[in-house]
């Protein structure tokens, strides 16, 4: 009785499941809800509002007009498009390498080289967003060290194209490829290998019947945030894309111009990443990540 | 044992080391240009120079910025610590109606772009809070931050809870100790390093951050990140930036020590 006395809050609590799940639950909750969620609602509201033509001020209303220029814009439809394709190679380019880098890791290096290899995939991940991206920058410019390097063969760079901004998203995305892909071939069981010899298959045909088809939850996993992370992206796109155009330039272009497109702009990058995470939610990867 | 032909081996190891020399090779390039003293970041370099440390160190825009990145992360991260062991412990210790659209809400923050972020709270600012008197100014960079931040603090405390054992914090219930008790006796020691992990991930993460940045700082107002992508818009002037990158670089050894450390100590505490 005395516990009690002395201790009012933690019987309290300790009495009722559902005081101590509120004030778990409420803090968090009002946070994310209550500016996020509100934020995020707010600004799908305003893709419904009119600008008036003559003095370019908003009013609220509920049209769809903006919605209705993300398809019949044609430059518009093809930003899209552009973006879309942009994120597929790369999430594409970053499998390519991470697959054969995986099966290098955990089959063929030493101990001593697959440490360092796992260190030297995780480091560049904490280097920064725009450090890579000035690095990237500094190799591609015009008289700059590709040029320069490659010039002797009689290879002239990408300079500041689409092509640089592919291979900067892939630069920038890589390890979260490449990571997911070096763990799943490392947890196979050893046993499925030597079965597959013992049935007389060729290194190749092992890697094609037995590894890659393991692989599938750890590459789409690694592909939600190669995907994703592309298709969200800009600064890419303005500081090594040359006239290069993706969704998030026409929404921070539009911000201040004209807020129903933008905020019409934002569901865009917003609908294929849910319709991606729903699909990849069927196949349960993303419980591993 | 996969059985590899010795041409498939020296295949592999040539991709893995086409993968290395796209990966350092530029950041090394950063590295060697913060020497150069030309203003264009040309190779090769004809000129080797201090002139770039000595301006930017001399910069005071530059240590600004610096300071006020420190705040913003820091900011963020306690936010995030607090929210984000809330909902762990909320997530792992019920169940309840409801659990996957809270777990939802805890990524959507980091899975939606940054722009989209960006874009929905600078709205709320400018367009609602703002006509209604409230100026959040630059406590506004740090709710954007913190929001994103959470997921950090979340999935490092979520998945230690999971591995750890309730009976020991039943017993200290039973032997008479308190809630609060119970919490710093007996399970944050076992959760600390997860705890530590998060807020190292969460500052990390917001002092990386440019784009929501760009569109919740208050005018005038630059983190680190932003004084870089203004001097990088800025091609002719971005001879300074070469040399805060580099710093950057080198500071990356620091998380991947800790987190050397951290998992280490790891199994050393099972």
């Amino acid at each position: 009785m005395t516990t009690t006395a002395s201790k009012p809050l933690s019987t309290a609590l300790y009495r009722s499941r559902r005081l101590r799940l509120g004030s778990l639950l409420t803090l968090p909750l009002v946070w994310l809800v209550g500016l996020y969620i509100v934020s995020l609602a707010l600004l799908l509201a305003t893709a419904f509002w009119r600008v008036d033509p003559f003095t370019s001020k908003v009013t609220p209303a509920f049209q769809f007009d903006a919605f209705e220029q993300l398809l019949a814009n044609e430059a518009y439809l093809s930003t899209s498009l552009r973006t879309l394709g942009i994120a597929l190679t790369v999430t594409l380019l970053s499998a390519a390498f991470a697959i054969p880098l995986g099966i290098y890791m955990a089959k063929v290096a030493s101990p001593w080289v697959r440490g360092f290899l796992a260190v030297a995939i995780t480091l560049p991940l904490w280097a920064g967003y725009l450090v890579k991206i000035l690095a990237m920058r500094v190799t591609f410019t015009e008289e700059g060290f590709f040029n320069s390097f490659f010039g002797v063969f009689g290879i002239s760079g990408p300079g500041f194209s689409q092509t640089t901004v592919v291979l900067t998203l892939t630069y920038l995305w890589f390890p979260y490829m490449a990571l997911p892909v070096y763990t799943a071939i490392r947890q196979i069981p050893v046993n499925l290998f030597d079965a597959s010899a013992d049935l007389g298959a060729k290194g190749w045909t092992t890697v094609r019947t037995v590894v890659l088809p393991l692989l599938a939850p750890a590459l789409i996993a690694g592909s939600v945030f190669t995907f994703s992370l592309s298709l969200g992206d800009y600064i890419a796109a303005e500081l090594v894309g040359g006239a290069t155009q993706m969704i998030g330039s026409i929404i921070a272009n539009n911000i201040n111009l004209n807020p129903p497109v933008a905020a019409a702009f934002s569901m865009v990058p917003v609908a294929f990443v849910v319709l991606y995470l729903l699909a990849t939610r069927r196949t349960g990867a993303l419980e591993r990540m | 044992m996969l059985r590899l032909t010795r041409g498939a081996r020296v295949v592999l190891g040539a991709i893995v080391g086409v993968v290395l020399v796209f990966m350092y090779v530029p950041l090394l390039l950063v590295i060697v240009n913060s020497f150069n003293a030309a203003r264009i970041p040309s190779w090769p370099i004809e000129e080797f120079s201090f002139r770039w440390w000595v301006a930017a160190f001399e910069n005071e825009a530059l240590w600004t910025a610096v300071g006020n990145s420190v705040i913003v992360g820091l900011g963020a991260m306690l936010i995030a610590l607090l929210l984000g062991t809330l909902a762990a412990f909320a997530l792992q210790r019920f169940d309840f109606f409801g659990k996957q659209t809270v777990n939802l809400l805890i990524v959507l923050p980091i899975a939606l772009p940054g722009v989209v972020t960006g874009v929905a709270f600078s709205n709320t600012y400018n367009n609602v809070l703002e006509p209604a008197g409230i100026q959040l100014g630059y406590f506004g960079m740090i709710v954007a931050h913190a929001t994103f931040c959470i997921v950090m603090v979340f999935n490092n405390v979520f998945a230690r809870l999971r591995r750890m054992n309730p009976s020991m914090q039943e017993a200290s219930a039973d032997l008479g100790a308190s809630l609060w008790q119970t919490f710093r006796l007996v399970t944050f020691p076992q959760f600390r390093t997860a705890f530590v992990a998060g807020a190292l991930l969460a500052f990390a993460l917001s002092f990386d951050e440019v784009v929501v940045t760009i569109f919740t700082a208050p005018a005038g107002v630059d983190t680190l990140p932003l004084w870089i992508f203004n001097q990088m818009s800025r091609p002719n002037e971005a001879t300074q930036v070469n040399v805060i990158a580099t710093v950057l670089i080198l500071l990356s050894f620091i998380p991947v020590y800790v987190s050397q450390r951290l998992s280490r100590a790891e199994e050393d505490e099972r």
